[in-house]
């Protein structure tokens, strides 16, 4: 059992990390998740005493970090793959980790087979790759066989066979009956291994609840409407006896028509009340990439922009105009966010009923470095994967 | 709670499994051995071409330890890098996670790489005074006479006592390549070259090589030796205040700061 309560890291002028209370259970893998920089780490660190906090405390089993009884016993964790001097070999690493709580030398050769190390165990670690330095910081994890378990990017750099070798390892750790506290900036890696998630992004709590909760709450379906391609007025007479019932209709870029708000029926029996045919109906439920994405977007601290290669490209031919090429009303098929359900959205104003995330992440005055509300992309070139160009778009399906 | 026999064990096997601990001590004893061997066969020969005042003031037993002044440079190397590779390579972040007591887990490594460097620096001094003395021939001394015990057990000391204040030195400031940048030009140019400035001596001879070095010192008034206010044991104390103060700064960084 892992204890935070209002956690909180300066540094400098920076806050790295306010306000952060949660618990990690026992018996459960539970995913640790935030942008890059979101504070993950510092989290991870501060945990095992390695980062005192600004103010807040966190503790193990009821104890600090550094006040831990034989906390190599207690607890393991990978926080850095290639935290090992590399002129040490493998073995002789972790057989100096194995010393410091009485654990016996043929524990270390266990741990390296576990991991799949032992033909390497006497190699330098310096030559290894970060897949096997990963399985390295694993086996020093393992080694004194722990309760609590801290896992920092644990399939950073792992071959396809790894990464499935590591959810397994986390789902039998947390079904002994061990807390497993696993951190990633992917989603799709920890909806397969977690049972629990804690969200954060820029150092605050969004979210807190198990991974069936999160995808109730976060990720808004849709229905995606096909009516005759041979008859397009079809298509826009539906659109709007759709808009006028209180459903939202996009359009997408092969004629498809995406809408939300309104239920499968509903849809049926409206364009069967304006003489519609259609060709398709059709439930879609976004994918809890999506719900994350959408939920630290206005969290995210680095975002790429859009790669104009200035003085690289030749001028286009006058007369041409690049940006008549773009049509703005159009969604991708690909990388678009449902809009968030009414009263759902952690970046509403006034969450009508109360938090989404079953707590109020900042129970006082947030920071200035607070996520804006309801402001969903900075200013600027939009990003790839940005939502649709209306800017206001979550506050209005919060007031319908 | 790690107990300290187990935190000495550990850092016992960390500092034997890696190839720097036994290249930097292998040549901080050949260096100093070798360098002392050369310049008393060099002196042997020409012993009779000094100025008579050189000669009446002679101490061989100091000068069989001619070689400490590059040999201690590794010292300095070993000591810097038992501390240092901790940070540089990250694994800083793994002990103190295994061992959340910072005290505990600094000073079982100052203490298991203390031993050891004193354990070489005594064979290194011994080794340099029987060996200068072979080749010094009839101006050699021998290691029953007045003082020259006290001076020989003296170099291994001191060579113990250069590793420890760099161990310090380098967990204050928890980089290798930083306290390298810094000890190697104090103790091999700054620190000699001040020694033997006017007025800027009188400073000098605080410095904790200039200090601790007078204990391998058998005659007080040997060559360009100026009379100090201290004498050999006082000379070794004032060194133990650098290496203590040292110790315990870099305490104080480790206790401090977030790994």
């Amino acid at each position: 059992m892992i204890e935070a309560i209002g956690l909180t890291k300066r540094y400098g002028a920076k806050t790295a990390v306010y306000d952060l209370s949660f618990q990690v259970r026992p018996g459960a893998v539970t995913g640790f998740l935030g942008p890059n920089g979101s504070g993950k780490s510092t989290t991870m660190r501060m945990v095992l005493g390695l980062d005192q906090p600004t103010s807040g405390h966190v503790t193990i089993g009821g104890h600090p970090f550094r006040k831990l009884p034989n906390a190599p016993r207690q607890v393991g964790a990978l926080l850095d793959a290639k935290a090992v001097h590399g002129g040490r070999s493998a073995r002789n690493h972790l057989l100096s980790l194995a010393q410091l709580s009485g654990i016996p030398a043929r524990r270390v050769d266990e741990v390296l087979g576990v991991v799949g190390l032992q033909d390497v165990a006497r190699r330098r670690s310096k030559g290894f790759s970060l897949g096997m330095g990963q399985r390295l910081g694993i086996a020093a994890a393992l080694l004194g066989d722990p309760q609590v378990l801290l896992f920092d990017e644990p399939v950073n750099g792992l071959d396809p066979e790894g990464i499935l070798w590591v959810r397994n390892l986390m789902k039998q750790l947390a079904a002994e009956g061990r807390t497993v506290f696993v951190s990633s900036h992917l989603m799709s890696e920890m909806a397969l291994t977690a049972d629990h998630l804690i969200v954060i992004g820029r150092g605050q709590l969004l979210a807190d609840m198990s991974v069936k909760d999160f995808i109730a709450h976060n990720s808004a379906g849709f229905a995606r409407v096909r009516t005759p391609q041979t008859e397009p007025q079809q298509r826009e007479k539906l659109s709007a006896v759709l808009t006028e019932a209180g459903g939202r209709v996009m359009p997408e870029p092969d004629g498809a028509l995406r809408v939300t708000g309104l239920a499968l029926p509903a849809i049926s029996d409206l364009a069967h009340g304006a003489d519609v045919r259609l060709w398709e109906l059709s439930p879609h439920q976004a994918s809890l990439e999506e719900a994350y994405m959408r939920m630290t977007q206005a969290a995210v601290d680095f975002r790429s922009t859009d790669d104009r290669k200035a003085g690289l490209m030749q001028q286009p031919a006058p007369g041409y105009d690049p940006s008549a090429a773009v049509t703005a009303s159009e969604v991708p098929q690909q990388g678009w966010y449902a809009p968030p359900p009414p009263g759902r959205n952690p970046y509403a104003s006034t969450p009508p009923g109360g938090a989404p995330t079953g707590r109020d992440p900042h129970p006082d005055t947030p920071p200035a470095a607070a996520p804006a509300p309801a402001a969903p992309a900075p200013a600027g070139p939009p990003a790839p994967a940005a939502a649709p160009a209306d800017p206001t778009e979550s506050s209005t399906e919060d007031a319908r | 709670m790690a107990s300290v026999p187990a935190v000495l064990q550990s850092e016992w096997t960390k500092i034997r499994t890696v190839a720097s601990t036994s290249w930097t001590l292998v040549s901080a004893f050949v260096v100093t051995v070798a360098v002392g061997a050369l310049l008393c066969a060099l002196l042997a020969s020409t012993f009779d071409d000094l100025p008579p005042t050189e000669q009446a003031t002679f101490d061989p037993t100091l000068f069989s330890f001619s070689g400490m002044a590059l040999g201690q440079l590794a010292m300095v190397v070993f000591g810097v890098l038992v501390v240092g590779t901790e940070y540089s390579s990250g694994m800083i972040r793994t002990s103190l996670a295994a061992v959340p007591q910072r005290a505990t887990f600094l000073f079982s490594k100052i203490v298991v790489a203390g031993v050891l460097a004193l354990v070489v620096g005594t064979a290194t001094s011994f080794l340099s005074f029987f060996l200068g003395q072979a080749l010094l021939g009839e101006r050699a001394t021998s290691i029953g006479e007045e003082n020259v015990l006290r001076a020989v057990i003296g170099g291994g000391l001191y060579m113990g006592l250069i590793a420890l204040f760099s161990m310090g030195v380098a967990a204050m400031l928890r980089s290798s390549m930083l306290s390298l940048g810094i000890l190697m030009p104090f103790f091999f140019l700054v620190s000699q070259i001040l020694a033997a400035v006017p007025y800027a001596k009188d400073v000098a001879r605080y410095f904790p090589d200039q200090a601790g070095s007078k204990i391998m010192q058998v005659l007080p008034q040997t060559w360009n030796g100026d009379e100090v206010p201290y004498g050999p044991w006082g000379g070794l104390g004032i060194m133990l205040l650098w290496v203590a103060a040292s110790l315990l700064g870099g305490f104080a960084v480790l206790g401090k700061r977030d790994a």
